[in-house]
């Protein structure tokens, strides 16, 4: 059972990683903001959630499960409130390029 | 151990970035990086408390701070440069630096083996505070004198940034007016997250006196989360003519100094807390701070008072 709970932390956390190596890459080739904006929330949703998963199982409780779980969800609110600000003002005030 | 160097190389390069950087925007960015990092790092050496207090206040507040300087100071003419120093000037200043840094090695290499350390004294006298956590049992007992001076520096950084207000706009709402909303993902998180936040901030403010945690802590997440609705244009910070905003910045740190006069009446030292009633003392100390410092440092962020036009 735990090799079982092991092996599932690994995969999980090497998921996310991988979002998140994948998400690095295009913040730092992408041509203009709203592109980086896209591979930047891919590491934040996909990335973070994967890896928060792979973490439940260690989490010692239900206490730790549902504080991981929290993390998750407040970067979630907090990257989704983000990204349309930058991507805001970088189109301007009259929403041109 | 490998996790460790990496963190560290990482924090160097950061510094180094921040300090090499030619654009203060840039500067700023790295700065916030490097405050981060640095908390990792506290965190990896089990100093939790000085991690969340780097996050929140070094990182972050310190971060937003910053920022808000970059802006104003973009808006003025650009400083002269200076002239490059010469030949001679650049070899003194290496000189100096160099001394400078041989005088930190030294100083390292020169440090007594075991380090000199207070910790068994804290340890044994902690149960005399009825506190468990040792670094609040310093900052609110044996250290109480530093604490109560942090909070009148954090008091008297709200008076310079008024004192920054223009020619006729005393008295009034402070800040620049934020855009007004509609609708969008901004306004959503201002409305959900509060609620959290304060919960939180509640939460680590009372573990405070026997885990990680306490007011300069809690004090930044409810000042975010005061900012975070003024961001949306949901709320329009008061007046600062507002008596009632004027009391509440300057309650924590006269609480604070009224008990440590009583102590020096019925103690015979300022600060002293009477035998059994340190935690309590302490207590309400920590909540009344917590309110003043939080307000204190939302309106450190918020800024002077604009006239209106």
């Amino acid at each position: 059972m735990s090799l079982l709970a092991d092996v599932f932390t690994i995969v999980a956390v090497l998921a996310g990683l991988v979002f998140f190596i994948a998400g690095t890459a295009g913040l730092l080739r992408f041509p203009d903001t709203a592109s980086r904006l896209h591979a930047l929330t891919k590491a934040d949703h996909l990335g973070l959630g994967l890896i928060v998963l792979g973490l439940l199982p260690r989490a010692g409780g239900m206490g730790g499960a549902l504080r991981l779980l929290a993390i998750w969800g407040l970067v979630l609110v907090s990257s989704a409130a983000v990204g349309p600000m930058v991507a805001r003002l970088t189109r301007g005030p009259e929403g041109r390029e | 151990m490998i996790a460790d160097l990496l963190l560290a190389a990482a924090i160097l390069a950061v510094a180094v970035a921040s300090i090499l950087a030619r654009r203060t925007f840039t500067a700023v960015a790295l700065f916030i990086a490097y405050g981060l990092l640095l908390s990792l790092a506290w965190v990896r050496l089990s100093a939790i408390d000085v991690a969340l207090t780097e996050a929140a206040i070094g990182a972050g507040l310190s971060g937003v701070l910053l920022l808000g300087a970059v802006r104003r100071l973009a808006s003025r003419a650009e400083a002269p440069a200076n002239p490059p120093p010469g030949a001679a000037m650049t070899v003194l200043i290496g000189i100096a630096c160099a001394c400078v840094a041989a005088a930190l090695g030294a100083v390292i290499l020169l440090l007594p083996e075991p380090a000199p350390s207070l910790a068994p004294q804290v340890a044994a006298n902690l149960p005399t505070t009825g506190l468990g956590n040792p670094v609040t049992g310093v900052l609110m007992s044996f250290r109480a004198l530093d604490t109560l001076l942090e909070s009148a520096v954090v008091l008297l950084a709200v008076i310079c940034v008024w004192s920054l207000t223009p020619d006729g706009g005393w008295g009034g709402a402070p800040g620049a007016a934020q855009p007004i909303l509609g609708d969008g993902p901004l306004l959503l998180l201002a409305r959900i997250l509060p609620p959290l936040g304060i919960v939180v901030a509640v939460h680590i403010l009372w573990v405070g006196k026997d885990a990680p945690g306490g007011k300069f802590q809690a004090a930044a997440i409810l000042a975010a989360m005061w900012l975070l609705p003024w961001m949306a244009g949901l709320v329009a910070p008061p007046r600062i003519a507002a008596r009632w905003l004027r009391l509440t910045v300057a309650v924590g740190p006269v609480v604070f100094i009224a008990i440590g006069l009583a102590g020096a009446v019925t103690e015979g030292a300022f600060l002293a807390y009477p035998p059994g009633w340190a935690m309590p003392l302490i207590l309400v100390i920590e909540i009344v701070l917590t309110a003043s410092i939080a307000v204190a440092l939302a309106l450190l962020v918020i800024g002077p008072p604009v006239p209106e036009p």
